[in-house]
């Protein structure tokens, strides 16, 4: 038979090969047609420290990070005993015959029989393929794709420590209790958030990228930069986040749809550069992938900490719309979404993740590449009135935006106040027309709000709420209650601003409690809530650990919060 | 032919006598004699008296914040590199403010013309030290005399191996329009650093001072005599040398990206299947 679900974690060193075993792992598991939910969790150092890549893997869709434990492989000591404790009590551990470790739960392996200590992890997998009662092929077709660009001699190197490690597995009577239920192979995408936001914006016509290296959100423009040269995109690496933001701003008034991603502290930076872009009203999509500060913080934690910042980063008022993704998909399409939008109305368009949600890998299927539209940069020269002016008074607040370059109309943009033609004015008069041209287009992105997400019973006893990569564990959590016997429901959302009470204020008068459920100290989205619907949310579970939402957390908290 | 009223007459907001109007005549020249049309180049500019400047033009013009038009520039021509780019600035905006930026976009060599209107003063803000003031230069704000060294943006981008580096003086129209002319055709970045008498805030370099200081540098000068330019790049004071203190053939930046090679990026499309064979790397 086999288990449906299963929840391994793979701990060890930096350096010790672990993340290369875990991601072949995940990707043998995707093709073979498992769901998955991945965490990673690293320190903030190249080598050493200790570093965890949990696989919750499951035969059905799963959508959240989990606490306990089933199955532990650990490539060195010091992994069993930061997380003996997480391992269910029927659970197992996979450890090196060398720690004398006296767990019952232990299967020992002679690692080193098989391999000297740089090639151990390949042994490792081979015994991971055995107990997880996986297709050999799979597993091994997987692990040379991952070495193909490598040297032959490596892929052979490979194959005979992968095939000692896999005979001796086959000669032992190992447990079979962490054994998965075969399922039919799948043509499933693994893909990490910051993957998917990658993906969605070159999909969606993305052609310019501008970034300075901040964890976690680097590896969407290592992503960019990988795909650049096959889909001409421009890849920038720029001296700090202030050029990064201005240089895609610059980019963007020439007709390349842009982007910067960042950290919070890197956001910091780029906060002036927010600002230019809602006073010039040049298109950007902005990525913030948030990690625990202030200041340097938590480097590679997560946590749902910045909302507020990035609601309120730039001086002056001008609309803004902010995306919070709950899923792997969402941060694909949503992506396009951000950057369509920031097109159509020519502003700072917001797409918020965090570190959890940035490095989780899950089993994608594939996107409908050939149905899926771009974004068209600026007006058509014929379509404008003349004289051609940039800024020019419209109802909806979106002028016509055309190109330097394209047409003999000169496009001018400026950071000063302005008329319609672009110039700097300090005629009172032309301020107000101006601002208030601005503020209208805030009425366009309204009405293209992402409606939040109810799912569960109709006037429950319960209603959990909240937002981005934390929406797993809650709808989770809400439908574990749900089987203790509660009606239970989850509000998601995956845009948090605008926030039109009309969507959702029926849902929070309908429940008994209301309890608001965010990464973060001090309830940010629950205050931006309480602010747009007048209601007084005071039942809140937060976590700020470094770590994501989970079920058990929420759960936890729930009984010992006397809701 | 083109003329220069092509390039329009605006009222500015200058004080009258402020270097920044020949400047601007000639700059305008420049553009006629280099034969380019108002919608054919992007103007970039940051704040200051010198930013304004574009405004006072007929040109495309995307004018940012303090010290940030360096990276704005770079993101146009990627987006663009058909057309040119130019740079008005002050010395506060470039070599203060944007000091970081003056020091990658040479690193790049990115093709770009940057006009930095040096008054040893800051301008719009009414007479603070400008990093280009000369140690001991009393304002306001350094009541005491300026402490710091000044920065020395010339011998700075030849040190870097800047593409093209020169100086020039409001007060010599004709030398100006030349430096910018060659500058706009130099394929890479080139720097123009130009002395201009602000008649409010520098009552010590003023039109006389730079006038009597000033000389062109001899025909027998190569700018491509890179320890020659260190050298000249670092007279200052009874004699400040006018002309291409340096130059080199370094590619520009663009030159390194296939994917500029024919067609702006700004007019190229996803490419669908070549998305979907990429995104096969994920199965
Ligand atoms: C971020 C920021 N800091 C400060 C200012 C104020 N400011 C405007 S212009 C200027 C200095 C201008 O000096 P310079 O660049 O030398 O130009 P000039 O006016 O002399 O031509 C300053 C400090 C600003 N606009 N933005
Ligand atoms: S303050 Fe100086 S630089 Fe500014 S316009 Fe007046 S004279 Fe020119």
């Amino acid at each position: 038979m086999g288990r449906q679900e299963l929840h391994v974690l793979i701990g060890g060193e930096a350096g010790q090969g672990l993340v290369t075993i875990a991601m072949i792992l995940t990707k043998a598991l995707v093709r073979s047609g498992y769901y998955l939910v991945v965490n990673q969790s690293y320190q903030s150092r190249i080598r050493g420290g200790h570093n965890t890549f949990a696989i919750r893997v499951s035969t059905e869709e799963i959508i959240a990070p989990r606490q306990r434990l089933d199955f532990l492989v650990a490539l060195n000591q010091e992994t069993v005993d930061w997380h003996r404790t997480e391992i269910a009590p029927d659970g197992l551990i996979l450890l090196d015959e060398r720690f004398a470790d006296a767990d019952q739960r232990c299967v020992k392996a002679p690692f080193k029989q098989f391999a000297e200590e740089k090639f151990a992890n390949v042994a490792y997998l081979a015994v991971l393929n055995k107990l997880l009662g996986l297709d050999e092929q799979v597993v091994f077709q997987t692990l040379e794709d991952y070495f193909g660009a490598k040297k032959p001699e490596v892929t052979e190197k490979n194959r005979q420590i992968f095939s000692a490690a896999y005979e001796w597995a086959s000669g032992r009577n190992l447990p079979e209790t962490v054994r998965l239920a075969p399922v039919a192979p799948q043509e499933h995408l693994m893909l990490n958030g910051n993957e998917a936001i990658a993906l969605g914006a070159i999909s969606a016509g993305l052609k310019f990228c501008a970034f300075y290296p901040m964890t976690p959100a680097t590896s969407i423009s290592l992503t960019l930069q990988a795909a650049a040269d096959d889909l001409g995109l421009v890849v920038e690496q720029a001296e700090d986040e202030i050029a990064a933001i201005n240089m895609a701003i610059g980019a963007s008034y020439a007709g390349v749809p842009a982007m910067v991603a960042t950290s919070g502290g890197g956001f910091a930076l780029m906060v002036e550069g927010v600002s230019l872009a809602g006073m010039t009203e040049t298109p950007i999509l902005i990525v913030v992938a948030q990690r625990p500060g202030p200041a340097t913080g938590l480097p590679t934690r997560t946590e749902q900490g910045d909302l507020e910042f990035i609601l309120h980063a730039g001086h002056g008022e001008f609309p803004r719309a902010i995306f919070a993704p709950t899923t792997i998909e969402e941060c694909f399409h949503l992506t396009r979404k951000a950057l369509i939008l920031a097109e159509k109305y020519q502003s700072p368009i917001f797409l918020l993740t965090d570190q959890f949600l940035a490095d989780s890998y899950r089993a994608v299927a594939p996107f409908e590449i050939d149905a899926l539209d771009a974004t068209s940069v600026g007006s058509s020269p014929e379509e404008v009135s003349l004289p051609y002016q940039r800024y020019a008074l419209t109802d909806s607040g979106v002028s016509p935006r055309l190109l330097p370059g394209q047409s003999t109309h000169l496009v001018v943009c400026d950071s000063d106040e302005h008329t319609s033609d672009g110039h700097i004015t300090e005629d009172l008069t032309v301020r107000i027309l101006m601002v208030e041209k601005r503020l209208r287009k805030s009425a366009g992105l309204r009405a293209e709000v992402t409606l939040p997400e109810y799912q569960g019973d109709n006037r429950p006893e319960v209603l959990f709420v909240t937002w981005g990569s934390s929406c797993g564990a809650v709808v989770e959590a809400a439908a574990e209650l749900r089987l203790r016997g509660h009606r239970t429901a989850a509000l998601c959302f995956a845009q948090v601003w605008p926030l039109i009470p009309d969507q959702f204020l029926s849902y929070l008068q309908g429940a008994d409690n209301v309890v608001m459920v965010e990464g973060n100290a001090t309830a940010q989205f629950t205050r931006m809530i309480c602010r747009e619907t007048g209601l007084d949310l005071p039942h809140r579970i937060l976590r700020y650990d470094g770590l994501p939402m989970t079920p058990e957390y929420i759960l936890g908290q729930f009984q010992s919060g006397g809701f | 032919m083109l003329s220069e009223s092509i390039y329009g007459n605006y009222e500015t907001a200058w004080c009258p006598g402020c270097g920044n109007f020949r400047i601007l005549a000639a700059l305008k020249k420049a553009l006629v004699e280099s034969n380019l049309t108002p919608h054919e180049v992007i103007f970039v500019s940051g704040i200051g008296q010198a930013a304004k400047t574009p405004h006072y033009l007929n040109a495309n013009l995307f004018n940012g914040l303090h010290g940030r038009s360096l990276p704005v520039a770079t993101g146009c021509r990627l987006a663009n590199h058909q057309m040119p780019v130019i740079v008005e600035t002050g010395d506060g905006c470039t070599y203060g403010e944007g000091g970081n930026h003056f020091l990658a976009a040479i690193r790049r060599n990115i093709n770009i013309t940057l006009l930095v209107h040096n008054n040893q003063v800051y301008g719009l803000t009414k007479g603070q030290a400008s990093p280009t003031s000369d140690e001991g230069f009393i304002t306001k704000a350094q009541p005491h005399g300026v402490y710091a060294a000044a920065f020395n943006p010339i011998a700075v981008a030849v040190a870097l191996h800047a593409g093209f580096v020169a100086r020039s003086f409001a007060g010599f129209e004709d030398h100006l329009t030349e430096m910018i002319k060659q500058a706009i055709s130099h394929p890479g970045f080139a720097l123009v650093d130009i002395l201009q008498p602000c008649v409010s805030f520098n009552k010590v370099n003023t039109f006389a001072w730079y006038k009597n200081r000033c000389y062109r540098l001899p025909e027998t000068y190569d700018p491509t005599d890179w320890s020659a330019a260190i050298l000249k790049a670092n007279e200052w004071g009874d004699q400040i040398p006018l002309g291409v203190i340096s130059k080199n053939s370094r590619p520009p930046f663009e030159a390194h990206f296939d994917c500029l090679g024919h067609t702006p990026l700004a007019r190229q499309q996803v490419d669908k299947a070549k998305l979907k064979a990429f995104i096969t790397h994920y199965r």
